[in-house]
């Protein structure tokens, strides 16, 4: 049995004329322990895929199967990392996580919660930043405290929604590192969602790419045997990942190109000759 | 680590003083010294033409009056009379002045005799109070009620009973406004069922006000000697305000930013903790700002309210100054104006002191 499973899911939004469906037929199966990435173009739906998944929204037909039952609203088995942080400000960053873990785990006493947050704090090695508030912080650590947040909740499954997007390409590297790292210790299983082809290679075991919207849908997968750990300069070197990487490159460009030509509106041109000034 | 909003812990320093701070300043370098005198010159120096043209206005009226006076005596009684009318004016007899906008020099005279006649009032109210102490001992040991001094109420004593009833009207306002805010917030029905009833009632005058609570006030306290004067200007004080923050506070509840409400989803917050951790945390700079609104309005209707009320607050004195038309009344109500506009004034800092406190950049979280 598959760990998640989408089946025939459609999400239309508006009703009657002005409806618009954003996803059709979308087919998805992710094993336990699976690390898999959905590559697409800004505007293809990624986040209404990623919102159906943790139950934020509910499909219009089809069905979003968690651990063969269906997914009717948001659960803590499912921690989410959403694509702009969604720190609340007036919290400090133990705050921000302490939330999170009270309500994941509402037995446990003050000073258990309180163990719980600061070893997640420490996990992103924002210890020194316990007690201040989003406002203080840069967008990697943000990012962090999102991941921690998420994290701090013990969830089975991971669903980041184009979480490195808004950061620099430096504090991006390390973060794909730490995330990595984290998913490694106890091999959850992860969604990652993103629009870099070179960071879906780098974390992921599948990369599917979505085909932009509307009427977006899952083109074929593509599997990245590389050894993990695996080993950012080195890759650029490796013939595995060359080739997996432009395979990859070809048929987004190709469903790109695709999306650009499809157009039902037919221009008439002119009928008009260039007139010969010769002579 | 305290779950609460921890308000901020630098103090918000009270711009109230700042020119005069500024003025302090000078002494600390050459920049500072010309930057300070610059603005504190300005400040002063607008001070000084305003006191100027005041003075300027009220002389000219001052002197067109007097000159009708003697005109008036003059094309009446003869020129004997008229000559005794100028000489009347001109040696400054209170009782043949004309009675106009008062100088500057006038209103601060105003101001000392206040304070002074403040003073006396205490005493008479002191040896009241301890000639009254046996008595009224005696009074409460068989159980009714003491004899208070009911003696004229002193112009500070107006300015306190003003404040008192401001802060007991906007502390009504808030019980009202923000509950109801954050109900009819959460819910878009309750929002459109009380739509009408907000939109009919925000701009009713604050006298009508006063007459509705009136109505109503007077007939639960009927058969009763106590004074309700307090209680229904504190009240009609509380319903004219109310509005802004009940708008303010239901509009910051409706449009908490989408991302927190997903938050609380994903976290799976019930909905006591969805409204007390997210949403209200989320409206608070919104509710200040309405309640911001509500303390202004509140100090600015009270002076009519408490006129009709007869409650023995600064809206009274100016009026009753008016009405006893003596001579130094005119100032007095100059004097008035100017406590209330700088109590006003202090009012709105405080709020924004608040105000800044609670408040953060909406887009901190992102």
């Amino acid at each position: 049995m598959a760990y998640l499973e989408l089946k025939n899911v459609c999400k239309t939004y508006g009703t009657g004329k002005d409806s618009t469906e954003v996803l059709s037929n979308i087919n998805l199966t992710i094993e336990e322990g699976e690390f898999v990435a959905i590559v697409g173009f800004t505007g293809s739906g990624k986040t209404t895929l990623v919102n159906l998944i943790n139950g934020l929204i509910k499909p219009t037909s089809g069905e979003v199967l968690f651990k063969g039952e269906p997914v009717l609203g948001t659960s803590h088995e499912r921690g989410v990392i959403f694509q702009n942080y969604s720190l609340l400000p007036w919290l400090t960053v133990g705050q921000n996580i302490a939330m999170a873990v009270k309500e994941a785990f509402p037995k446990e006493s003050k000073s258990q919660v309180m163990e719980r947050v600061k070893s997640f704090v420490e996990m992103v090695s924002l210890s020194h930043a316990i007690n201040k508030r989003p406002k203080e912080l840069s967008g990697g650590m943000r990012q962090r405290v999102a991941v921690a947040r998420a994290l701090a909740m013990k969830p089975e499954m991971i669903i980041m929604d184009e979480p490195l997007g808004a950061l620099d390409a430096l504090t991006r590297g390390n973060l794909q590192d730490e995330i990595l790292n984290i998913w490694n210790q106890d091999k959850r299983t992860a969604l990652l969602i993103t629009n870099d082809v070179d960071e879906g290679i780098y974390m992921a075991d599948r990369i599917i790419p979505l085909k932009p919207g509307p009427n977006a849908t899952l083109g074929p997968e593509f599997k990245i045997d590389i050894e993990r750990p695996r080993d950012k300069t080195a890759l650029n070197d490796n013939e595995n990942f060359m080739k997996t990487r432009n395979e990859i490159i070809a048929y987004l460009m190709t469903i790109g190109d695709e999306r650009k030509s499809v157009s039902d509106i037919e221009y008439i041109l002119p009928d008009l000759a260039p007139k010969s000034f010769v002579g | 680590m305290k779950q609460e909003i921890t308000l901020k812990q630098e103090s918000q320093k009270l711009n109230v003083m700042k020119p005069i701070t500024e003025f302090f300043k000078l002494k600390f370098g050459k920049v500072n010294f010309l930057k300070g005198f610059k603005k504190t010159g300005i400040t002063i120096l607008s001070i000084l033409l305003f006191l100027g043209f005041w003075h300027l206005g009220s002389k000219s009226l001052y002197n067109k009056e007097a000159d009708y006076k003697i005109e008036k005596a003059l094309t009446e009684q003869g020129q004997a009379a008229a000559d005794a009318e100028r000489a009347c004016i001109a040696s400054g007899e209170s009782g043949c002045q004309p009675n106009t906008l008062p100088s500057p020099t006038q209103v601060w005279a105003s101001l000392q005799s206040l304070i002074a006649d403040h003073y006396i009032i205490k005493q008479k109210k002191d040896a009241f109070a301890t000639k009254m102490e046996a008595t009224n001992q005696k009074l409460i040991a068989n159980g009714k009620d003491a004899i208070v001094y009911t003696g004229r109420a002193s112009f500070i004593d107006t300015v306190l009973t003003s404040i008192k009833t401001v802060f007991a009207g906007f502390l009504l306002a808030l019980l009202i406004a923000v509950p109801i805010g954050i109900i009819i917030g959460l819910s878009p029905t309750l929002r459109s069922a009380f739509n009408w009833f907000i939109q009919i009632f925000k701009p009713v005058s604050p006298v009508v006000w006063y007459l509705l609570v009136f109505m109503i006030v007077k007939t639960i306290y009927i058969g009763k000697s106590s004074d309700n004067a307090f209680v229904i200007s504190f009240i009609s004080v509380g319903l004219c305000a109310m509005w802004a923050t009940l708008v303010n506070t239901a509009m910051g509840v409706a449009s908490v930013d989408k991302d927190y409400i997903n938050v609380a989803k994903v976290l799976k917050l019930g909905t006591f903790q969805k409204v007390f951790k997210v949403i209200l945390p989320s409206s608070l700079p919104l509710i200040f700002t309405g309640l911001r609104i509500t303390l202004s309005v509140a100090w600015m209707v009270l002076i009519a309210i408490e006129l009709l009320a007869q409650s023995p607050g600064l809206g009274l004195f100016v009026w009753e100054e008016f009405q006893n038309g003596a001579n130094d009344s005119n100032s007095k109500i100059i004097v008035a104006m100017f406590v209330i506009g700088i109590i006003g004034f202090l009012l709105d800092r405080l709020m924004l002191m608040v105000q800044q406190m609670v408040s953060f950049n909406k887009n901190e979280g992102i």
